[in-house]
C-alpha cells in the first residue's frame, strides 16, 4: 500500500527558477490510503513576514515562560516572595499583587473563562491565530524543528535521510543527535516548569545538588516526557485528534473572519510555467508545491480552509516568494475573509468588517466577566467567617425550661498579624453565649496569621424567651475584628420547639 | 491444506470461510499491539501467581500456613496494622500528653481539647451511641448528655469516674456503690390517688402546670408517706451521691409527661450503665470525658 502512496513522477521545474518538488500533502490526498502510519511531516523553511512574527512571537513566549518564575516581590516577612507561584503546599496561588486561597478557585476559574472568551473574540476576528502562533505546542514543535533542521538539514536532506537504511551510519548519528536535542529541550522545559510551584532559586540549587523532594523530580519528568512526546514526535497530531479547539473553533468563524486564504479566482486554472509563456487564459498558480513543503500540518492550502489548518501563515511566505520570481502580485495565498473572495471573483470588493455582532458579543461577555472579576477582587475580604449550626441535635433543653443551640464559627484570617475577633449574635432577647475551646473560655478569639480557627459556641434562651420564639428564628453572627474593626455577618437560624 | 485457503479477490486477504448471503468475513490478524498485550497479561499473571499469595490449602494445625505465601509474602492485615501502628505513633504527641494531664489541664489547652474532641467522639460513636444516641442527645432511660442536668455529677471528674465505672451494675467502685438498686417502686405505698397527687407536686416543681389542690397533697405525700425526700430531698432537688433526679429542672430522664411521671413514681426506675475500664484505654476515657464535658453541659 506505502508504494502505492510513494509512487510520483519526479519533479520538473514548475517556473524557471523555483523547483517543483511535486510532495502531496499529507492530510486530504484523495490517494492517502486509511491504516498505513502517517508519513513523518518535514516543512521546508521559509522566509518571509510571518515566518519573523512567528520566530518574534516564540522568542517572547519563551522568555516569558523562562523569566517568569524568577521575578521576585517582596511580600513580607514569612510569605513567598515569588511573583507567580501556584503553592500547592499552603494552598495559594500569588500572582504578583494577588493571593488566591484554595476556596477561591473561582477566580482562577474566571481568568481561565476569560482566556476562553478572549479566544472566541480572536477567532471571530482572524481565526486560529493563538494556534499559528503563540499555542505552546505550536512553539515547542517549532523548536523541535530547529533543532531537527540543525542535525539533519532541511528538508530535502530530511526526507533523503528518511529513506536511507536503517544501518547508515550518517542516519543514526544525526538521529541521535536530534532526539538527545530534543530530550535536552524537554528537560529544560520540564525542569522549568517545577519552578511555577515551589520557590525557584531554592528549587533550582536543590535540583543541581540532587536533593529537590521526589515529587518536583516526578514533575520534572512527567513534563519532559509530554514536551519530547508532544514537540518532538506527535506534532501536529496533537493539534489535528487531540486539540478540542479545531472542532470548536469553526463556531466562532463566519464569512467576515480573516482566514489563510488561496484565491482560487486569481489562482485557477493552476499549472506550470515556461519563461516568456503568456500569463492570459491562465491562473497565477504555478503549481510548485511550495504552500505544502512549507505547511507544519501537511495540508495544502489550495483546498480551503481545513480542520488541520492551524492558520500559521508559512504558506503564504512561501508563495509570495514564488509570486516575486515569476513576477505576479504577492498575496496569491493571504488573510483574507470568505465573503471578500466571493466578491473578488465577481471583480468586487468588500470591506474587512471589524465590528459584527458577533464580536460585539464576545467582547461585551469578555468586558462583563472582566467587571465580575474586578468586583470579586475589589470586595475581597482578609477575614472569612463560616457558622454551622448543629444538626444533632438540633436544640437542646436545659435546667429550668431554657433552649439552647450549638454552633462552629470558624474564622479565617488572611492577614498578615495575629489577630483577635469578638462574637456577638443578634435576632434573640437575652441570649447567652458560651464557648469551648477558647483561652480563658470568652472571647476575644485569637486567630493566628493565615490561619483558620474553629470556636464552638452555645446560644442560650431563657424558659420565658423560649416561648415566644419560634420553631426556628433568624439570628446573625457578627465576627468583629478588635484590631481594625472589620465586621462579618453571617445569617443563620436558631431552633426551638416552637411557641 | 494451503490449496483451501479462500482468498478474497477484491482485497487479497485470507476469509474465514463463513458466509452470510454472500457475505464473507476477512482473516484480518489481530492488531500487533493487541497480541502483545495479550502474551504480556499472561506473563504477569504467572509472575503475580509467584510472588503474591494465590493458592488456598487444606486447612490444618497451623493456620498460617493455610495458603501460599508468594516469595514476597505480601499480608494486607500486616500492611494494615502497621498502618494502624504509624498512625498510633503520629497521634503520641498528643495521646501522651494526654496520659499525663489532668482533665482541666487537658480541658484548657485548646489543642489538646480539639485533638480530645475529635478522638473522644470517635470512642463515643464506637461505644457509646448504641444507648446515648449519636448526637449523645440521649431517650427514656438514658441520659442526655447534651445538657446541664447530671444525676451523677457533670464535671470532668465525676464524668470520667461514671465512664470508668458505670452505673448500678454491682461493682463496688460503680455509681450506687455495688447496689443495683434505683428508685422503688411505691404502688406498694401509695394509693393510686396519692400517686397522681404526688405526679401533681412533682409536675409544680418544674414549674409546669398543675392542679394546686392536688399538688398540695402531694408534697405531703412527698415528704410524708411517699417517702420521696430520703432521696430527692425537702427541696426536690435530688442528690448526685445517690443518683436521685433534680425534680425542678424540667428535665425527666423517663419522661416528663403526667403518665411518665405516674407510670415513674409507681413502678421505680433504675438506669444502669457497664463499666468502660478495662474496655477502653485510660486515654480514650480521658478523651471520651473531654468530648461529653465540651457537648454543652459540663460543669
Amino acid at each position: 500500500m506505502r508504494e502505492q502512496y510513494d509512487e510520483t513522477p519526479l519533479s520538473s521545474q514548475a517556473v524557471p527558477g523555483a523547483t517543483r518538488v511535486d510532495e502531496r500533502a499529507i492530510y486530504h490526498d484523495p490517494k492517502h490510503p486509511f491504516y498505513i502510519p502517517r508519513p513523518p511531516i518535514h516543512p521546508k523553511l521559509v522566509r518571509g513576514k510571518f515566518r519573523n512574527i512567528k520566530w518574534a512571537v516564540m522568542f517572547v513566549m519563551l522568555a516569558v515562560y523562562y523569566v517568569l518564575p524568577w521575578i521576585r516581590l517582596d511580600r513580607g516577612p514569612g510569605i513567598p516572595d515569588q511573583a507567580f507561584l501556584l503553592d500547592f503546599a499552603h494552598q495559594r496561588l500569588y500572582l504578583f499583587g494577588l493571593e488566591i486561597w484554595a476556596q477561591e478557585f473561582y477566580y482562577v476559574t474566571g481568568m481561565l473563562v476569560l482566556s476562553g472568551l478572549g479566544l472566541f473574540a480572536v477567532t471571530a476576528l482572524a481565526g486560529r491565530v493563538w494556534c499559528g502562533y503563540a499555542c505552546p505546542q505550536t512553539v515547542w514543535t517549532d523548536i523541535m524543528i530547529v533543532a531537527e533542521r540543525i542535525w539533519q538539514g532541511d528538508r530535502n536532506a530530511r526526507l533523503r535521510l528518511l529513506k536511507a537504511p536503517w544501518w547508515s551510519f550518517n542516519k543514526a548519528w544525526r538521529l541521535a543527535g536530534t532526539h538527545l536535542t530534543w530530550m535536552l529541550i524537554a528537560l529544560s522545559t520540564g525542569g522549568w516548569f517545577v519552578f511555577y510551584f515551589q520557590d525557584a532559586p531554592t528549587l533550582a540549587s536543590e535540583l543541581l545538588h540532587n536533593t529537590a523532594s521526589k515529587y518536583a523530580y516526578i514533575a520534572l519528568f512527567i513534563c519532559a516526557g509530554f514536551t519530547y512526546v508532544f514537540g518532538g514526535l506527535m506534532r501536529e497530531q496533537v493539534c489535528t485528534y487531540m486539540c478540542p479547539w479545531p472542532r470548536i473553533q469553526g463556531a466562532m468563524i463566519d464569512g467576515d473572519t480573516l482566514l489563510i486564504t488561496y484565491r482560487n479566482y486569481r489562482g485557477e486554472p493552476r499549472g506550470p510555467h515556461k519563461k516568456g509563456e503568456s500569463w492570459e487564459g491562465r491562473g497565477d498558480c504555478v503549481d510548485c508545491d511550495q504552500c505544502v513543503a512549507a505547511c507544519p500540518a501537511g495540508i495544502d492550502i489550495r483546498h480551503g480552509a481545513q480542520l488541520e489548518c492551524i492558520q500559521c501563515g508559512l504558506c503564504i511566505d512561501a508563495c509570495d516568494e514564488i509570486m516575486d520570481k515569476v513576477g505576479r502580485p504577492r498575496k496569491l495565498v493571504a488573510y483574507d475573509s470568505y465573503n471578500n473572495l466571493v466578491a473578488q471573483s465577481q471583480g468586487e470588493r468588500v470591506p474587512y468588517r471589524f465590528i459584527r455582532p458577533r464580536t460585539i458579543l464576545y467582547t461585551g461577555v469578555f468586558l462583563l466577566v472582566c467587571a465580575v472579576i474586578l468586583f470579586g477582587l475589589a470586595h475581597k475580604t482578609v477575614l472569612e467567617v463560616n457558622v454551622v449550626p448543629d444538626r444533632n441535635p438540633l436544640f437542646v433543653q436545659v435546667s429550668g425550661g431554657g433552649i439552647r443551640n450549638g454552633y462552629i464559627v470558624r474564622i479565617l484570617n488572611k492577614k498578615l498579624a495575629v489577630h483577635k475577633f469578638e462574637i456577638s449574635v443578634a435576632g434573640l432577647k437575652q441570649p447567652g453565649l458560651s464557648y469551648v475551646g477558647i483561652e480563658g473560655g470568652e472571647p476575644p478569639v485569637e486567630v493566628k496569621s493565615d490561619d483558620v480557627r474553629a470556636v464552638k459556641v452555645f446560644v442560650t434562651i431563657p424558659a420565658e424567651e423560649a416561648a415566644k420564639t419560634p420553631a426556628s428564628a433568624d439570628i446573625v453572627f457578627t465576627v468583629r475584628d478588635t484590631v481594625d474593626g472589620t465586621e462579618v455577618k453571617r445569617n443563620t437560624t436558631f431552633k426551638g420547639p416552637g411557641q | 491444506m494451503a490449496d483451501n485457503r479462500d482468498i478474497d479477490h477484491h482485497s487479497g486477504v485470507e476469509t474465514t470461510g463463513h458466509e452470510w448471503d454472500g457475505l464473507k468475513e476477512l482473516n484480518n490478524p489481530l492488531p500487533r499491539w493487541w497480541v502483545l498485550v495479550f502474551w504480556a497479561t499472561i506473563i504477569w499473571s504467572v509472575a503475580y501467581w509467584v510472588v503474591y499469595p494465590s493458592w488456598p490449602m487444606l486447612p490444618g494445625a497451623d493456620r498460617s500456613a493455610d495458603y501460599v505465601k508468594g516469595i514476597w509474602g505480601v499480608s494486607e492485615r500486616a500492611q494494615a496494622m502497621a498502618g494502624v501502628a504509624a498512625d498510633k505513633a503520629a497521634q503520641s504527641k498528643f495521646t501522651d500528653q494526654i496520659a499525663k494531664m489532668s482533665l482541666k489541664e487537658i480541658n484548657a489547652s485548646p489543642e489538646l481539647l480539639k485533638f480530645s474532641a475529635v478522638a473522644g467522639r470517635m470512642a463515643f460513636l464506637n461505644n457509646c451511641a448504641g444507648c446515648h444516641g449519636s448526637g449523645a442527645q440521649g431517650g427514656p432511660g438514658y441520659a442526655n448528655l447534651n445538657d446541664d442536668n447530671w444525676l451523677w455529677g457533670g464535671t470532668l471528674d465525676e464524668i470520667q469516674q461514671t465512664i470508668l465505672y458505670g452505673i448500678r451494675n454491682g461493682a463496688d467502685q460503680a455509681r450506687g456503690g455495688g447496689s443495683t438498686a434505683g428508685m422503688p417502686e411505691r404502688a406498694s405505698v401509695l394509693k393510686p390517688d396519692q400517686i397522681n397527687d404526688v405526679a401533681e407536686y412533682v409536675l409544680s416543681l418544674s414549674k409546669k402546670s398543675a392542679d394546686a389542690a392536688a399538688s398540695a397533697r402531694g408534697k405531703a405525700l412527698f415528704s410524708g408517706d411517699g417517702g420521696c425526700t430520703a432521696c430527692h430531698g425537702d427541696d426536690g432537688k435530688g442528690n448526685k451521691d445517690l443518683g436521685s433526679a433534680n425534680l425542678t429542672t424540667g428535665i425527666f430522664q423517663w419522661g416528663g409527661a403526667k403518665a411518665d411521671i405516674v407510670k415513674t413514681i409507681a413502678e421505680g426506675r433504675a438506669g444502669v450503665m457497664p463499666a468502660w475500664a478495662g474496655k477502653l484505654e485510660p486515654t480514650a476515657v480521658k478523651e471520651l470525658a473531654v468530648y461529653i464535658h465540651s457537648l454543652g453541659g459540663g460543669k
